[in-house]
């Protein structure tokens, strides 16, 4: 049996060294100059983007990867930046900070100039302490901490936590006055805290009337009959969720089922419900998000991109997947008028994305959006309501 | 040099062979990343995998030596990282950056040493699998506790809190919220170099070989082997399981250090830190083999390396990795792939002889 192990330990070790050859015929291919050059000579744009595609949030993922690869076509269709061609390339994340880093790397290697992402927040924190490291311009189009943007080299296309919760709390209070608020947020998440912890501290000074504020972590995200029980109990007309989807349809359909049914009101992370398998959608009915993109808006923009999307990958797209579209055409427009090609070395790009970025707008899907160096985005927020299993503007 | 080679018994000559392989690695890839040959997935995975590396000596001490089994080896792990990771944050630009991160290291160590600690005091008294139940109780708590604890600085001093940000109550212009609950610790200084990581590794793996090879050691295993024999020749079987259990909490609180200093997020996720993460850990040991403390490195090693890889084939690597567990495991366990071994492989290869399994083992 020792012996057996001791083969067992012989061959283990040719796997990895064979893992060690496989990972290392890859560094011939990564410029670590960050030219690049494609396979005839040409030269191209080569934009990476990394989020999870498998693990807890993949929809979020599938739907950012997906959304930019219509981008990248329309804009290569349309002749590209500045006449080069994009590259683009994904990596999977798991929705994990060392995995996110690993990610990077592997994207690196493959000649990455300019990264789109990552799209949850603690990965892209992680992600931004390399990227400053290699001046590595970042664009990041759904990492919503405010941790996510604290390099000078990294932007984001939606709304931070803070400044989720604050704008929520002003919501409620110039159209909901006088109403008895509850809320209920994951304290294990970094998105659903931050955005409750801003939201708590506006409410307060605006005079909301918010009663019961109740938690859960992952661990318990099964049964949250106490906690609606107390919101029952205290009267509560309004539920605010700063939770992701997947808990807030377990939420949705326990208050169902104990005859809870107060107002629900969320942030962006509940866009996506709808699509959610084995959710019986008419219990989201009347559920409110504030979200800065609605899939029904009738401009020719958001209508084209929803129409591309579906027909490509059979499913509305989420907002996820709208700030990934406006990330493209931002670089776009930040590259054209920076005037850059692909020659240029990651960190020269970044140097001249980091100024470009602040001198223009974009007419995107979620509103027009200017940057602030500090790599905030400047948007208004609208507020979509869930009619006949569709996401509906809500105008104010 | 030959001759002293053979003059030492056969366990010695084993270890031996353990350093060299692994200070060979280390040789090559130092001179690989030296002179550009390895890329920067391949450097980025280097911490890594000497973190997850020691996590399986230390398992391995307390899953194959000391026969007790233990499931929330990611919460000494969190505990070494959250206190290291504090202790940067608070003394950084206060020293040196390299004494600083040793002593964040040692901090970490002797945190997590303590925690291991006081569980073993009343579980280690008993026999059966409490040692598991609590185990997997205390990961599960410390994720929870540290989920909730909110610790920020300002110039009045420290301020605690377990419910939110908002009630520290704190001047947050002037101060800064180290532990931020659910959002952990943000902006560790990122020290770990692959070098530090690997003396790490070494000093792990001397500290358990000697012991496994010392007096202390051969105590720890005769009580994994018959627990009344060995109470029955004197040995205090509390005393030695709470020195391998001890010990080996310390060698995950290094890890957990050097984790800590190698990104600059520090969250305790369940996927992070939590049961499936100790249980990742059990499977490097298991699959190396239990009480096989190189094998445990290697299954480290390898299980760390297969699913970034494997990233070129997108979404099926998930899948192929599984595929590669449950091949692993089948192939390790199967008397009919050994058989064929030795007929085929073992019995034709002169220098593959040794491997032959013997009859009636």
């Amino acid at each position: 049996m020792k012996k057996m192990k001791k083969f067992m330990g012989l061959a283990l070790s040719c796997v990895l060294a064979a893992g060690l050859l496989a990972g290392c015929g890859g560094s011939g291919s990564g410029s670590s100059s960050g030219t690049a050059a494609s396979d005839d000579g040409e030269q191209k744009w080569i934009i990476g983007e990394i989020g999870p595609v498998t693990g807890p949030v993949a929809v979020y993922g599938q739907d950012v990867a997906d959304a930019g690869k219509i981008a990248v076509d329309e804009i290569n269709a349309a002749g590209g930046i500045n006449g080069y061609q994009i590259e683009y390339i994904t990596a999977d994340d798991e929705h994990d900070a060392e995995k996110a880093v690993n990610a990077y790397n592997s994207l690196k290697d493959k000649g990455m100039q300019i990264l789109v992402g990552t799209v949850t927040s603690a990965p892209c924190t992680a992600v931004g302490a390399v990227t400053v490291e290699d001046n590595m311009f970042q664009l990041t189009p759904s990492g919503s901490s405010k941790d996510c943007i604290a390099n000078d080299n990294a932007f984001a296309v939606c709304f931070n936590d803070p400044q989720q919760g604050t704008k929520s709390a002003e919501y409620l209070a110039e159209h909901f006055p006088g109403m008895t608020i509850a809320s209920i947020y994951d304290s294990s998440d970094i998105y659903s805290s931050g955005i409750e912890t801003n939201f708590e501290a506006r409410a307060k000074e605006l005079g909301l009337n918010v009663v019961v504020t109740e938690a859960f972590t992952q661990d318990t995200a099964t049964d949250f009959s106490a906690q609606l029980q107390k919101m029952k109990d205290a009267g509560a007309d309004l539920v605010f969720l700063p939770i992701y989807y997947s808990n807030a349809a377990t939420i949705l359909t326990q208050c169902n089922n104990i005859g809870f049914a107060p107002t629900f009101f969320g942030c962006d992370g509940m866009d996506g419900i709808l699509s959610m398998e084995n959710f019986d959608t008419s219990l989201a009915e009347g559920l409110m998000l504030l979200t800065p993109f609605a899939a029904d808006a009738t401009d020719d923009l958001t209508v084209n991109f929803v129409k591309q999307f579906s027909d490509a990958y059979g499913r509305t797209p989420n907002q996820f997947g709208a700030d990934a579209y406006d990330a493209f055409y931002a670089l776009k427009a930040a590259i054209e008028k920076a005037d850059l090609t692909p020659e240029m070395s990651a960190s020269d790009l970044c140097d001249a994305l980091k100024t470009a970025i602040t001198e223009i707008e974009v007419e995107g899907l979620t509103g027009t959006i200017t940057w602030a160096a500090t790599g905030e985005p400047d948007k208004e927020p609208k507020a979509v309501v869930i009619k006949n299993g569709a996401y509906v503007s809500l105008e104010s | 040099m030959k001759q002293k080679f053979q003059m030492m018994d056969a366990t010695s000559r084993d270890d031996f062979m353990t350093y060299a392989g692994l200070v060979l690695a280390y040789v090559i890839v130092s001179v690989l990343a030296a002179t550009g040959a390895l890329n920067s997935q391949m450097k980025g995975l280097l911490v890594p995998l000497c973190v997850y590396a020691i996590m399986a000596i230390s398992l391995n001490l307390v899953v194959g030596i000391l026969g007790e089994l233990s499931i929330g080896h990611a919460g000494f792990m969190c505990v070494g990282a959250f206190a290291s990771a504090f202790f940067s944050k608070v003394t950084v630009g206060g020293m040196p950056d390299l004494l600083r991160f040793i002593i964040a290291i040692l901090i970490g160590g002797v945190v997590a040493g303590i925690f291991g600690f006081l569980i073993g005091i009343p579980v280690l008294r008993l026999r059966g699998d409490y040692l598991a139940i609590v185990t997997l109780a205390f990961g599960e708590i410390i994720k929870n506790i540290i989920n909730v604890l909110y610790i920020g600085r300002d110039k009045a001093g420290y301020h605690f809190s377990v419910t939110s940000a908002n009630d520290l109550g704190m001047d947050l212009a002037n101060g800064e919220i180290i532990v931020n609950g659910p959002q952990g610790i943000t902006g560790t200084p990122k020290s770990a170099t692959f070098t530090i990581a690997f003396v790490v590794l070494m000093i792990s793996l001397i500290v358990v070989l000697n012991l496994i090879h010392s007096r202390d050691g051969r105590a720890i295993m005769s009580v994994r082997d018959n627990a009344i024999a060995a109470e029955s020749v004197g040995i205090n079987i509390t005393k030695y399981k709470l020195i391998a259990f001890t010990i080996s909490a310390v060698i995950a609180g290094f890890a957990g250090a050097i984790y800590a200093h190698n990104l600059a997020t520090l969250i305790a996720t369940p996927a992070r830190f939590g049961y499936n993460m100790s249980i990742m850990f059990l499977v490097f040991v298991v699959l190396g083999g239990i009480g096989n403390t190189r094998g445990s490195i290697i299954a480290a090693v390898a299980l760390t390396l297969i699913p970034e890889v494997l990233r070129f084939m997108s979404n099926y690597r998930m899948l192929i990795y599984s595929i590669v567990l449950i091949v692993i495991m089948l192939i390790n366990w199967s008397p009919e792939v050994k058989g064929l071994l030795d007929k085929y492989v073992y019995s034709r290869i002169p220098f593959l002889h040794k491997f032959k399994a013997k009859e009636g083992k």
